[in-house]
């Protein structure tokens, strides 16, 4: 095909997804470089919106605990989903059971969206009127009912499994699939071979895996750095709703938002952009180097 | 790891080491296992799904009742609550936007990308690496963050507060998918296919519109199923982009809905139920697609 005609097919999508989506992504690292004052860009800053971020208050006191909150969240969502979302995939191949019936009710929660499992998950944890704390009294452990939200030492452990009750599914389906196009040959022999069900497991099955769970933990990666709808809805755009945890739950996600449309003053969009880039930075630096790892342990096993 | 060819087939595939144990003996301590396992994917099974079942069953009972007792059975069925939803708090003209921005911005990609797809998937000159690295890149960025160029771009063309700027921006951010996906699949048709149109005389675009198009009906249906739930659940963009009531997604209609009823749990319960049927629905009727496109990424 002509290069001509290669054009008329390829510029319309090559057009709107610059336009779009790599247009504004770079363009949010060039406002960075400025001050502004409101829309209008004023004189050029250099670094100073950067170290403004560690630097002037409210964000130097939220930026670091965010940063954290964000770490934990992702760590503890990773670690739900590759133990038990493994381990339900493994029982979905080896039972026999209807394993698209138990897919189908895993992956619901997935695609009810952030926003309505955050207002839902809000209503059922409520201290007064929710029913986990009835549940809870129901079965006789009525004394561990608590405002699971805002007690700041509950809240974030709680959004994490929110958050991996939501997400469950996705890797549910993708260990499943992924079990389904192993080689049995090889399970085989080490079975013949005498290798108990855990060796097996263990030896043979696991490391099959990692490329799967290097994907999953990179998808699960951007999807917690960029975090916003489930914590909006669990505690409240600041963070202190009434019956909001003080913060405790406040994620990166939720400190962007918060910085360029809510509190960022006359400078919010150097601000936010500032924060943007060094999120766009962490987030797809990361993101390609454990791309790049996984592909080169890939080509080492075959 | 290359490409998948065929995403759909993947997953399709039979489950074979348990049709292969059916046929051997267990031994007792199997069994046993056989059944903790089972209790146990039982167990996580109403864990999954208990929060929804009782999200509807609240929205069918009275307020006073729900807040009295939230997990007892409805006496009646009480409707009273989607009115009030639907009506009084125009859940009717969120849904009508939310389907509107939804199936326009799928629609779009769905146009845009397919002959990327198909010259990115088919031909190879000079660039078209590094052009499928480009578009591919998009499936690894944080869009979110360019939220504030955005909303100044759209500002430029007059577009804040405008359903057609959101149908953009939508679009755009689901070509990197949809390339990939349909790129996948444009790569396993057989090469004679072209040969075949051409030499009955087609041309370029029509060999591409009426050979090409309908072979990959699949990976349409795949992309579009797959894109229409993360759009349909955005809140970010709408919340930004957005400022009049009438032009509300559900999303951010929720939101405000959930400020203004704070005490009415059975008409929240509803807001609820309104918001995430159509996804079930779809869902239910395309389980396929879904589990295909959650799992596509597994070839990238």
């Amino acid at each position: 095909m002509k290069w001509r005609r290669a054009a008329y097919f390829l510029l319309p999508a090559f057009v709107m997804y610059s336009l779009f989506v790599v247009y504004p992504l770079l363009s949010a690292l060039g406002y960075s470089f400025w001050r502004w004052e409101g829309t209008a860009r004023g004189s050029f800053a250099g670094l100073s919106n950067f170290t403004g971020l560690f630097t002037t208050f409210p964000l130097n006191q939220q930026l670091w605990p965010a940063f954290w909150h964000t770490a934990v969240f992702f760590v503890g969502t990773m670690l739900v989903q590759n133990t038990f979302g493994l381990l339900v995939a493994v029982l979905l191949t080896e039972l026999p059971v209807a394993k698209r019936f138990f897919q189908t009710v895993f992956t619901l929660p997935y695609l009810v969206g952030g926003l309505v499992v955050g207002y839902l998950w809000s209503l059922l944890l409520s201290p007064s009127f929710g029913p986990v704390n009835k549940v809870l009294e129901l079965v006789g452990l009525g004394s561990f009912a608590k405002p699971w939200l805002g007690d700041p030492s509950t809240a974030l452990p709680v959004v994490i499994l929110v958050n991996a009750w939501q997400y469950i599914g996705f890797p549910i389906l993708l260990f499943g699939a992924a079990l389904a196009g192993l080689p049995t040959e090889v399970a085989e022999a080490a079975r013949v071979d005498g290798a108990s069900p855990w060796q097996r497991f263990s030896r043979v099955t696991f490391p099959l895996l990692l490329p799967s769970i290097g994907v999953v933990s990179i998808l699960t990666f951007i999807g917690c750095f960029n975090t916003f709808e489930l914590v909006y809805a669990l505690s409240g755009a600041q963070g202190n709703q009434p019956t909001g945890p003080g913060g405790a739950t406040d994620v990166l996600g939720l400190i962007f938002y918060r910085v360029a449309f809510q509190e960022g003053g006359a400078n919010a969009i150097g601000q936010s952009s500032a924060l943007a880039a060094l999120l766009f930075l962490f987030i797809f630096g990361i993101a390609v180097l454990a791309n790049w790892a996984i592909r080169r342990r890939e080509g080492s096993l075959t | 790891m290359t490409v998948l060819h065929e995403p759909v087939e993947t997953v399709a595939k039979p489950p074979r080491p348990a049709a292969r144990r059916r046929g051997r003996r267990r031994t007792p301590r199997e069994r046993a296992m056989v059944i903790l396992g089972v209790a146990l994917l039982l167990g996580y099974a109403v864990v999954a799904i208990a929060p929804m079942i009782v999200m509807v069953i609240d929205s069918l009972r009275p307020n006073r009742a729900v807040l009295s007792d939230p997990l007892g059975l409805p006496t009646s069925l009480d409707f009273s609550s989607y009115t009030k939803a639907w009506t009084d708090a125009s859940f009717a003209t969120y849904m009508g936007n939310s389907a509107l921005v939804t199936i326009s911005a799928v629609a779009l990609d769905v146009c845009v990308a397919l002959p990327a797809a198909y010259v990115l998937g088919r031909y190879q000159f000079r660039g078209s690496g590094v052009l499928i690295a480009y578009f591919l890149s998009g499936l690894m960025l944080p869009i979110r963050l360019g939220i504030l160029p955005i909303f100044y771009l759209l500002g430029n063309f007059g577009m804040i507060d405008s359903r057609v700027g959101l149908v953009l921006v939508y679009a755009a951010s689901g070509i990197p998918f949809s390339v990939f996906i349909m790129s996948a699949f444009f790569r396993g048709l057989p090469r004679e296919l072209e040969e075949a149109a051409r030499i009955d005389g087609a041309g370029e675009f029509r060999t591409f519109a009426r050979v090409m198009v309908p072979l990959v009906k699949p990976a349409i249906a795949t992309v579009v199923v797959f894109r229409f739930v993360p759009l349909w659940n955005d809140f970010f963009f709408p919340l930004v982009l957005l400022r009049s009531t009438d032009k509300y997604t559900l999303p951010v209609g929720l939101t405000q809905f959930f400020g203004e009823f704070q005490t009415n749990w059975s008409a929240l319960f509803a807001g609820l139920v309104i918001t995430t049927a159509p996804i079930v629905i779809l869902f239910l009727v395309a389980t396929k697609q879904i589990v295909a496109g959650l799992t596509a990424g597994m070839g990238k």
